[in-house]
């Protein structure tokens, strides 16, 4: 639906503001894609519940504001010390920030590389080699789907931008802490992800999201994960904004043969969060695995909406989603999986389970299969339901209080998800906020 | 009875079959022992006309008839029944409606009617008590949820009810406890008689105690490389398979 | 050597068996839709005011809506002005009185397709409503149950001798304004059977419908409204077939079932319609809308299709659950074979307290069908302790087949328990080869499986058509493995 011309016009006027601004402004190419998209955006507009794909997604309260991009700050708005929140204990990465969209240098940790991996600020990449950066950029992202992501492409300010070349194996993570700054309501920043991999690469990217105040800004993510053949990426994404914020991202990833991609996302902040991953198994033998955890409360949003696409014969494909809804929480999942007539012996299976634990509380779960194989292994199962009446009499038989046991039961519906990540630390810190989320505080050991 | 020459046949272009010659005489047992990967299944299958090998040379040649030549169904309906090593699982039929219609197919091929309700349920009842079969079993889908024992009896339940001329038992003892083994070969047993032949494909002798074999052979690199009575199957346990491959290298076989 | 699934590829196709014209004289409307046709319509059945009036609001609303799209389906557009909407065999002045005044071309035909209408060749316990074209042209034992109250007639027949049962529950569960077919059904259906179960009444026989399109160009839009009385029971049976014709033919007919309070319906179709030809020429488009209300405590609605023809079938018979302990079921297969396409499934809406629902739907694709299942379980907020179970299935048979699961599930109160389950295979080379093993042919062995894999829905069909259904499968599949 084409944008309200109010819409278009606050959008056309912020752009001309920060044009020259904006990284590869002086790169034709650039201007030009900047340029297409904000004429793509202002043709789409937001997308409506009439969209199928948004249909329990009502991004109206996005659509009804304007929301500025952030300027770059005059000064380090931030201090080392201000880090602390947000990183993970006892895990030894590479560290890049970006405060509000752009990134801060002297936050970043980025020694010992090894040779051939080229970790940095997308922005920097652009002025250091806008040949290589152009060859990779926009080949996934979802420009055509929906007006957010062609919006991130006019607007998009910095990102990690992750490269690797053939076998080259990053050892240490990298993690990357999108953080805003702003305390004002309608700011928005357009964080823009790339992430490429050489054959046989491996690396582990871990990326947070999270505000230092609680205003209702708009962060509006794009990311493009093109992996080489037989490469691997784990990749990671803590969505920990405000209760107020928007927060729209959306994630092409490309898995050719013999490649693996491993995704989890963990969503326990934001107003409204809209989390899309569009995966093509390219290639024989491809592997794709996106596990998800949303734990809500109060009037927050949370919608997964997965595409897998099985192009190729051999493929594999997991999605586990789990999530848990107290207050006036509404969660969406909307996984699909479409197996075209060449992707013999896919192998695809969708979960999501759901717990409601309060009047208010809705889940709206769509798992899909779309198949023209015939042999093919495919799945899916979804659950929308409580904590079991029988394990709940069980532990309060063995003396425990029904709130310790209902807080113990949700904790394990929730830890099932968390099991599947492979950094110990991350593991840790997430089990610890889950704790301190669902038990109020109390440790799971002083429980049992 | 049946009369393998020089056989040959491959499976993704992989020789396994390398001139297996073989001849069973009507009534008799013959044991197929050899170790892992030399051809047993493989040579069951082929007489069973399952999809996937290629037959690169020889002949077989079944009561008169060139067996590779049928349909596999054909060759079931003409006397061949295998009993599997992993019988498989078809969720929602019963297995009393499996047996049905595969007892009507072999009897309309004999030129027999179909044998109604009543007198099919009657055989069907008195065959299980071969194998100690309850009735329930009648009615579960085929092989689904059976355990390895169930499905192993259930087997030769088909055995008992079909009246095969050739039973071939493929890999039967395996999954087996000392029980259901006895049950099985007590089964078995029930079933040897004048015009009936078995080939009794296994790795371990255990099961020859119980269904004794008039003869004994080791398939051996795709070959028959060593027959001979029961005292040979005795002898393969003692020692196992490895002198049988040393004595084929000694004499350059 | 022998073969396995290859022997399948030489499976012969069986034609469709019904696919013969019965020439018969037909009062038929030119084709085109206007205020006119249906003031035409209306007025050839001596109808009341008040129903002209609903044709003339459903009309006009349809002309404000577009046809829907989200199907997945893929259809030419139909020409709704080529149709036409209304045809019947001629009649010799008034309607018949008895089987002895209806054509003897027409029994004819019903004996051909197995249904003898003759009371006396009937199997017991199966009454007859027979519909060809737009028109129901027979109702057998109508007297034995008249004498226990229930009203089993022809739509027109009810609306002449029972308005006010017709008045009251028309639209009621599917109004005029539900869906763009809907409404065009609204407007323009012709006939179809109506049911009244009277309080406490068991209904001794299963009633049956048996749908005929026969006359060229014409669309069947026919309207079957069934209604149980508080603590009623009726088992339905629908039957559909239709002639080979090249060119497409429109079936849009609406269903409206009401369960009061401890009431129970049983609604089983078995849907032969035409499917087109190997290269998909021809076959009718089956856009239908069938919907259930369970309106009082304890009330039970259970839907059980066995859909094998048809070019395309779109539809979703649905259940609202609003009396509190209310049931609702839906058990389907529906199979696709050449260029067929079936988007099917069911829509439960939890509305009561406690109520509880089962949703089993086996899919099955051959050849170049598409099949897809599309359902909703909706939990409302009141709906305290509502319960859903859904399995999908689908099994492929061939690999330019498709099979496709789109449920759609909302919650909106914590104590719902919802689970759906979803599988997609195919049948094995292991699972033929043991059967060929045992001397069974490969044709027999696909039959076999497909039916165990369908045996979850046929269970529920009454007996003569479980039967019937499992023969029509084996039929509907010949010709498609490869």
């Amino acid at each position: 639906m084409e944008a309200a011309a109010e819409i278009k016009d606050h959008y056309r006027s912020d752009f001309e503001r920060l044009r020259d601004g904006l990284p590869g402004g002086r790169i034709p190419w650039m201007k030009r894609r900047r340029e297409a998209a904000l004429a793509r955006f202002a043709a789409q507009g937001f997308p409506t519940v009439r969209d199928e794909a948004w249909k329990y997604t009502d991004t109206g309260v996005i659509a009804r504001r304007t929301f500025t991009t952030a300027s770059p700050p005059a000064r380090a708005a931030l201090a080392r010390g201000d880090l602390a929140a947000f990183t993970i204990p006892g895990l030894d990465c590479h560290r890049l920030v970006f405060v509000d969209g752009r990134i801060a240098p002297e936050l970043c940790d980025l020694d010992a590389l090894p040779a051939g991996a080229a970790v940095g600020g997308l922005a920097a990449a652009l002025e250091g080699d806008a040949a290589g950066v152009e060859k990779l950029l926009g080949r996934l992202a979802d420009d055509d789907g929906n007006g957010f992501a062609a919006l991130n492409t006019a607007f998009m300010t910095d990102g990690v931008c992750l490269r690797l070349a053939d076998g080259v194996a990053l050892e240490r993570p990298v993690h990357v802490l999108h953080l805003s700054t702003a305390d004002t309501d309608g700011t928005a920043v357009h964080p823009r992800n790339l992430v490429a991999l050489g054959r046989g690469s491996r690396a582990v990217l871990i990326e947070t999201y999270a505000g230092l105040r609680e205003a209702a800004g708009l962060t509006n993510v794009q990311s493009e994960v093109l992996l080489g053949e037989g490469a691997e990426l784990e990749h990671y994404k803590l969505q920990q904004e405000s209760a107020k914020t928007f927060h729209i991202a959306d994630t092409g990833v490309h898995v050719p043969a013999g490649a693996r991609y491993r995704a989890h996302g963990i969503d326990a902040g934001g107003r409204l969060v809209r989390n899309g991953v569009r995966v093509r198994i390219d290639g024989a033998g491809a592997e794709c695995e996106l596990n998800g955890l949303y734990v809500l409360a109060g009037r927050q949003h949370v919608d997964n909406h997965t595409v897998i696409d099985h192009l190729k014969p051999d493929g594999v494909s997991r999605e586990f989603f789990k999530g848990v809804l107290e207050g006036h929480a509404r969660s969406v999942f909307s996984g699909k999986v479409i197996v075209h007539p060449d992707a013999q012996h896919t192998d695809a299976r969708q979960t999501n389970h759901n717990l409601l634990l309060s009047e208010n509380a809705e889940a709206d779960t769509r798992p899909q299969l779309e198949i023209y194989a015939d042999d093919v292994k495919c799945a899916h199962g979804a659950t929308v339901g409580q904590l079991d009446p029988d394990a709940l009499y069980y532990l309060q038989s063995r003396a425990i209080d029904e709130d310790a046991a209902r807080s113990l039961l949700i904790y394990a519906f929730a830890n099932d998800v968390i099991g599947r990540l492979s950094l110990e630390p991350v593991r840790s810190y997430l089990e610890r906020t889950l704790t301190e989320r669902l038990l109020h505080g109390r440790r799971v050991e002083d429980l049992i | 009875m049946l009369s393998i020459r020089n056989l040959q046949a491959s499976v993704d272009g992989k020789p396994i079959l390398k001139g297996l010659s073989l001849e069973i005489g009507k009534g008799e047992v013959h044991a197929i022992m050899g170790p892992n990967g030399s051809g047993k299944s493989t040579l069951a299958h082929i007489l069973a006309g399952r999809d996937g090998y290629q037959v690169t040379g020889g002949e077989v040649i079944y009561r008169g008839k060139d067996l590779l030549d049928m349909p596999t169904e054909e060759r079931a309906r003409e006397g061949v029944f295998l009993a599997f090593q992993y019988p498989v699982e078809i969720p929602g039929v019963s297995n009393i409606y499996l047996l049905k219609a595969a007892l009507n197919a072999v009897r309309k091929h004999r030129g027999e009617g179909e044998l109604d309700a009543m007198d099919f349920l009657k055989l069907v009842k008195e065959r299980m008590k071969l194998v100690e079969m309850d009735e329930q079993f009648l009615y579960r889908p085929v092989n689904e949820g059976f355990s390895g024992g169930e499905k192993k009896r259930n087997e030769i339940l088909q055995m008992a009810v079909l009246q095969p001329s050739l039973g071939i038992l493929d890999e039967t003892d395996s999954g087996l406890d000392i029980d259901a083994l006895r049950v099985v070969a007590n089964g078995v047993n029930a079933l040897r008689g004048p015009e009936r032949s078995l080939m009794v494909v296994t790795h371990y002798q255990r099961l020859l105690d119980y269904i004794v074999p008039d003869h004994v052979h080791v398939l051996a690199g795709g070959r028959i490389v060593k027959s001979g009575d029961r005292s040979l199957a005795l002898e393969l346990e003692r020692r196992g398979y490895g002198w049988i491959e040393d004595e084929l290298r000694a004499t350059g076989s | 050597m022998a073969s396995g699934t290859q022997n399948l590829d030489e499976l012969i196709g069986k034609e469709y068996e019904h696919g013969f014209v019965t020439e018969l004289e037909a009062d038929t409307v030119p084709p085109g839709l206007d205020e006119d046709v249906i003031r035409a319509i209306s007025a050839k059945k001596g109808e009341p005011e008040f129903m002209l009036e609903w044709r003339l609001k459903a009309y006009r609303h349809w002309t404000t809506m577009r046809e829907p799209a989200w199907a997945h389906v893929h259809y030419p557009p139909v020409d709704f002005q080529a149709i036409s909407y209304y045809s019947a065999p001629k009649a010799k002045g008034e309607g018949p009185k008895s089987l002895d005044e209806v054509d003897p071309k027409l029994l004819e035909t019903y004996n051909k397709l197995g249904i003898p209408l003759k009371e006396q060749e009937m199997l017991a316990g199966v009454a007859v409503d027979a519909v060809f074209d737009s028109v129901s042209v027979a109702t057998t034992f109508k007297d034995k149950l008249g004498a226990l109250g229930i009203i089993f007639c022809s739509f027109s027949e009810a609306v002449r001798n029972h308005p006010e049962l017709v008045r009251k529950y028309l639209g009621s569960v599917v109004p005029y304004t539900d869906n763009f077919y809907a409404s065009l059904n609204s407007a323009v259906f012709s006939d179809g059977s109506f049911v009244y179960v009277p309080k406490g009444v068991r209904c001794p026989m299963e009633l049956s419908t048996y749908f005929r399109i026969n006359a060229q160009n014409t669309g069947q839009f026919e309207r079957t409204l069934i209604v149980a009385d508080e603590g009623a029971y009726v088992s339905y049976l629908e039957g559909c077939t239709a002639p080979q014709r090249d060119e497409n033919q429109l079936h849009a007919a609406v269903v409206e079932l009401v369960a009061l309070k401890d009431a129970q319906i049983k609604y089983s179709t078995v849907q032969n319609w035409y499917p087109g030809d190997e290269e998909g020429r021809g076959g009718i488009y089956n856009f239908v809308t069938k919907r259930g209300a369970c309106r009082g405590e304890n009330a039970k609605i259970s839907w059980t299709q066995v859909e094998t023809g048809s070019a395309i079938t779109w539809k979703y018979p649905s259940v609202l659950l609003e009396g509190d302990n209310a049931v609702g079921e839906f058990y389907s297969v529906a199979l696709t074979n050449n260029l067929q396409q079936a988007d099917t499934g069911t829509k439960m809406i939890h509305i009561g307290r406690n109520t509880r629902s089962t949703i089993i739907s086996k899919g099955i694709s051959a050849g170049r069908g598409q099949n897809a299942y599309r359902g909703l379980v909706k939990v409302l907020k009141g709906a305290e302790d509502a319960r859903n179970y859904t399995q999908c299935d689908s099994l492929l048979i061939g690999h330019r087949c498709g099979a496709h699961t789109f449920p759609y599930i909302e919650v909106k109160n914590p104590s719902a328990k919802v689970e759906h389950e979803a599988t997609t295979s195919k049948i094995s080379d292991d699972q033929l080869y043991y059967c060929m093993q045992r001397g069974i042919s490969a044709e027999d062995a696909v039959s076999m499986i497909v039916n165990g894999f369908c045996k979850e829905v046929f269970k529920e069909l009454p007996m003569e058509f479980a039967v019937e259904a499992q023969k029509l499968l084996g039929i509907s599949l010949e010709g498609s493995v490869g």
